[in-house]
């Protein structure tokens, strides 16, 4: 028999997944810290000047890693929803909880860097386009995740509760991925894709790829930081809790 | 190395506001959510210690 299976289950209790996130969050900050400034060297040493919008096109490597991590953890918030629904492990809710403040700031730099691009390349900070009204959707969904769970005491109800807003407002992100093929809309289409060759210089395509790493890096390290958080204060009167202190 | 000097690379060809803002922007939002996790282990900590302490010193 194999003996060196992995217990994954194991790792769904809050007790052993504290231990474990604390061993794993300074590997995934070391290599956001490496990350963000390999991707900021190419993003304002290496990548050409744009032909079309000069230096002002250097935003899309805070914005498109942004954007797209604002969407990537709606989706991990609701899978880990779902998964807690479906097995009712206390872990899952926790996960949700402290991807949900970060995916929030995301759905916010997103905007508001867009705005910033906007302005100076289109004439406008805001127009109310397919992309930029289904990436505000986004923000409200999160903020309402994170006011619900606010508004319920028990944290078990809370996590219940959220997992089923989390789960409706997943339709939400196909939307925004597919505005800007569905209709028309001033916000441009994609520039990276699976299906057919990128549209930009391979410079700014590598610093773009590096930054959207980096972002899933912070984002891990900052989610593991926060559940570590979440599990102390949850599982406060527990035996381990009292133990991991003295 | 496409910058002919310091002045040049801060101007950002005329979008300096846009560029700066958004770069500018992030990282204060990305350390301060690192400030703001700290700050919010060290209240659970204390929170944890002082029950901790009222528990096993009942007046």
């Amino acid at each position: 028999m194999n003996t060196r299976v992995i217990h994954w289950f194991k790792f769904a209790s809050p007790q052993n997944f504290y231990v474990l996130a604390g061993r794993m969050w300074p590997w995934f900050a070391t290599l956001a810290a490496l990350l963000t400034a390999v991707g900021l060297w190419i993003s304002f040493f290496v990548a050409p000047t744009d032909a079309q919008q000069g230096e002002g096109y250097r935003i899309i490597f805070v914005h498109v890693p942004t954007s797209q991590m604002s969407m990537f953890i709606y989706l991990v918030m609701a899978a880990w929803a779902g998964f807690g629904l479906a097995f009712n492990t206390r872990l899952s809710g926790m996960m949700a909880s402290a991807l949900a403040p970060t995916g929030a700031l995301f759905a916010f730099l997103s905007l508001v860097t867009g705005a910033l691009w906007g302005k100076p390349m289109w004439g406008a900070w805001w127009v109310w386009d397919a992309r930029l009204t289904s990436e505000l959707i986004l923000l409200f969904l999160y903020l309402g995740f994170l006011a619900l769970q606010a508004s319920i005491d028990d944290p078990r109800r809370a996590d219940k509760a959220c997992a089923v807003l989390a789960l409706v407002g997943v339709v939400n992100v196909p939307i925004i991925y597919f505005s800007v093929k569905w209709w028309n809309t001033l916000h441009q289409g994609a520039s990276v894709s699976l299906t057919r060759s990128p549209t930009m210089a391979s410079t700014m395509l590598w610093g773009m790829l590096i930054m959207v790493v980096a972002c899933w890096m912070y984002a891990i390290t900052i989610a593991l930081l926060r559940v570590r958080n979440i599990i102390l204060e949850r599982e406060r009167h527990t035996e381990w809790v009292k133990h991991a202190l003295e | 190395m496409h910058w002919n000097s310091v002045s040049e690379f801060f101007a950002m060809g005329g979008y300096a506001f846009y560029v700066w803002g958004s770069f500018g922007l992030t990282a204060v939002v990305v350390v301060g959510e690192v400030l703001l996790l700290r700050a919010q282990r060290k209240t659970v900590l204390r929170n944890l210690r002082n029950e901790l302490l009222a528990e096993s010193n009942p007046t």
